[in-house]
């Protein structure tokens, strides 16, 4: 086992072999997944009926604001809910198993070796007490039978790969004594230690500074592309999304109201949602540019869900839908043209015209 | 680390040393204040009139005829030089030898301070040892189970309880004990204290029941403090990444969770160690241990002004040396701490 693990490490093998089919095909299947907190003020629908899929060696990005439950879907993939307050439901499928209902002893034994995670905040999500390369050589031990020593050296080159110059002097580092782009690289180096076929990134580069974020993110492809892992990146920079990803999920009170290739995302958007996104995002390519266009109102509280559409309250066109549609019937999810699909009761054509007239030209 | 060690240890006379100014302040010069000459606490009888002769040779003997300045020093230089004490002139008059330490010497007790402290300073440390052993391994395990399961039968039922153990003053518990322990159930004899060295396990007997009482409110205490640390810890990121890591929950409650949760009662517990040195007074009274609690509400009763000073003193360099051997723990315990 560990000298098999060793070679992927040592060569860029791809390692086609272990991947199973699942029912749909996919490497990684998330269907129809809700994560409901009761709390003493009521259920919170932090995820409420979220599908998408994933393939080997592809990123898949998941965009939205501050409380639309991305975090809280990729914790749920990782089954780090289990003993908490939440009550998961639907089916992950990941690599011919299903996670949802494995008990916490099966999801210990993926986590960390086939599925691993990057956090938002390395600071501290590094323990403060230990060093940087014994939090990283814990990781390779829990999979692995082989000696300190061994795990040490791993360790050591790992933290080369990532690009921390000196490593086995910066292996006796305390994460205190890291700067953030270096913690964020250790965090990187932590998670593929066992080289993990499904890397979900939560906001891997939001706490540092713009020229480390292409870095990080440079390496988090080139190391994904070199062990073909399939890879999550949950973000709200819609930037970080065009350079990286390959499919989009947007992501809105909980639930998925647009999905796509990235390129239909940022060409061909449907949903109003996604428009005020894009209005929203500083663009550098424009020589004169007007005020960034906000999306008016609040995320929906996810005690009280709006009836209807979700994004109602804050939508600028419900008003083309007749019969008052957007406030009493939820919309589905519906394929607008080949792996594109739209959570919106305005009928494909119309949508597309509204682009095309009234978006892109003030984009 | 050998460097900040040492820094503490700088500190730590100093705090010392503006200790002796204070009490030296509050006990020879307050009485003063009142118009009164301190000498009457110091030989323990009804001292000559003032403005005689042999007043004024007392005055001069105790140094309190100099100057305020050269007061302070010349008691502080009488700890370090073995000198005779007088209570008065004349052949009714005691004399009495001060060793290195010294002190002083209490003319009510007939004995030197340093000789009366070292008499009553094993049993105070047997005390607060014992007592806070038994704190420490009660208060965390409650603390930590109840932590780990917030909301949980034994959670709910153990912070009543730590409530109600916290609500219950030792001069409660103690009689209480006593009473069930000793006299109803008969569970341990009616023994007196002896030294550890001279009979260890009539020693243990002695001092069961003053350990639980004491360490009962202390147990409460720490079961909060642990418990609500715990819950504290087990909600942070690195726990999370612990998690993610596939540790077993033992490895990353132990390893990761405990090791942050239990450092602030690092602290807390070094801090209350010191101070219980000398301030077991109830525990002392009422299971009637002869440490210094009782060594100095003695000499509170009695106006023994030597005694008190002595025990003052102690008291504060206990307390100064508890902090400087945690902070030194702490250094240990937490890399952050080493750098700044």
């Amino acid at each position: 086992m560990s000298d098999q693990k060793e070679a992927t490490l040592g060569t860029p093998a791809v390692d086609f072999e272990t991947e199973r089919p699942t029912e749909s095909g996919a490497f990684l299947s998330v269907r129809d997944l809700r994560v409901h907190f009761k709390t003493d003020d009521g259920v919170v629908k932090a995820v409420d009926g979220i599908s998408f899929e994933v393939a080997r060696g592809r990123i898949l990005g998941i965009v939205g604001e501050s409380g639309s439950g991305k975090s809280v879907t990729s914790q749920a993939i990782l089954g780090l809910h289990k003993g908490s307050n939440a009550q998961v439901s639907g089916e992950i499928w990941f690599d011919g198993r299903e996670l949802v209902a494995a008990s916490e002893a099966d999801m210990r034994k993926l986590r960390g070796s086939e599925m691993a995670m990057i956090f938002q905040d390395p600071l501290s999500s590094l323990h403060p007490f230990y060093k940087v390369g014994s939090q990283i050589a814990e990781a390779y031990l829990v999979h692995n039978h082989v000696s300190r020593r061994e795990a040490r050296r791993v360790s050591v080159e790992m933290l080369d790969r990532v690009g921390i110059p000196n490593p086995d002097s910066r292996y006796d580092d305390f994460p205190h004594q890291f700067s953030g782009g270096m913690r964020q690289r250790a965090m990187i180096a932590m998670a593929l230690v066992c080289s993990p076929k499904l890397l979900i990134a939560d906001e891997p580069t939001t706490a540092l500074d713009v020229t480390v974020q292409a870095q990080i993110l440079e390496l988090m492809k080139g190391l994904a592309k070199e062990f073909n892992s399939a890879i999550i990146l949950i973000t709200h920079d819609l930037g970080v999304v065009a350079e990286t990803c390959e499919d989009v999920v947007v992501m809105y009170g909980g639930q998925c109201v647009e999905k796509g290739p990235v390129d239909d995302l940022f060409y061909r958007p449907e949903m109003a949602y996604t428009w005020g996104l894009l209005g929203s995002m500083p663009r550098l390519d424009r020589t004169r540019q007007a005020r960034l266009t906000p999306i008016p109102g609040t995320p929906p509280s996810l005690i009280q869900v709006p009836r209807g559409c979700v994004f109602n309250p804050r939508c600028r066109f419900t008003e083309r839908v007749p019969g008052n549609r957007c406030v009493t019937e939820h919309p589905d999810l519906l394929v607008t043209a080949a792996g594109h699909e739209v959570r919106c009761h305005i009928p494909g054509p119309e949508r597309r015209q509204i682009f095309t007239d009234e978006i892109l030209p003030t984009l | 680390m050998i460097r900040f060690i040492i820094r503490r240890l700088l500190g730590a006379v100093v705090v010392v040393w503006i200790v002796s100014i204070v009490t030296f302040a509050i006990f020879q010069l307050a009485p003063r204040l009142s118009g009164q000459s301190p000498i009457y606490y110091y030989i323990a009888k009804q001292p000559p009139p003032p403005g005689s002769v042999q007043f004024k040779e007392l005055e001069h003997a105790f140094g309190f005829d100099r100057p305020l300045f050269n007061q302070y020093w010349h008691w502080l230089s009488q700890i370090f030089h073995p000198h005779t004490i007088r209570n008065g002139a004349g052949t009714t008059a005691e004399a009495a030898s001060c060793h290195v330490p010294c002190f002083g010497y209490s003319f009510k007790l007939h004995t030197e301070v340093s000789t009366l402290i070292w008499q009553a300073l094993p049993v105070s440390i047997g005390l607060a040892v014992g007592a806070s052993i038994l704190w420490l391994v009660g208060g965390l395990i409650v603390g930590t189970i109840s932590g780990l399961r917030p909301g949980s039968i034994f959670d709910r039922v153990g912070m009543v309880g730590t409530l109600a153990a916290v609500s219950v003053p030792i001069f409660f518990t103690g009689p209480i004990l006593l009473l069930l322990v000793v006299y109803n159930w008969k569970w341990l004899p009616n023994v007196s204290y002896a030294s550890i060295t001279a009979d260890p396990l009539q020693w243990l007997k002695s001092m069961i029941l003053p350990w639980i009482a004491l360490a009962f409110a202390f147990a409460a205490l720490y079961a909060r403090l642990t418990r609500a640390n715990i819950i504290e810890t087990m909600g942070e990121d690195y726990i999370r990444t612990a998690r993610a890591k596939g540790l077993s929950r033992r490895k990353v409650v132990i390893k990761h969770g405990l090791r942050s949760a239990l450092t602030p009662i690092v602290t807390i517990f070094g801090i209350d160690l010191g101070t219980l040195i000398g301030t077991t007074v109830i525990t002392e009274t009422v299971f009637d241990l002869k440490g210094l609690g009782w060594l100095s509400i003695n000499a509170i009763r009695q106006q023994d002004l030597p005694v008190i000073m002595g025990v003052t003193i102690l008291a504060a360099v206990a307390l100064v040396l508890a902090n400087v051997i945690v902070d030194a723990l702490y250094a240990v315990i937490d890399p952050r701490v080493r750098l700044s």
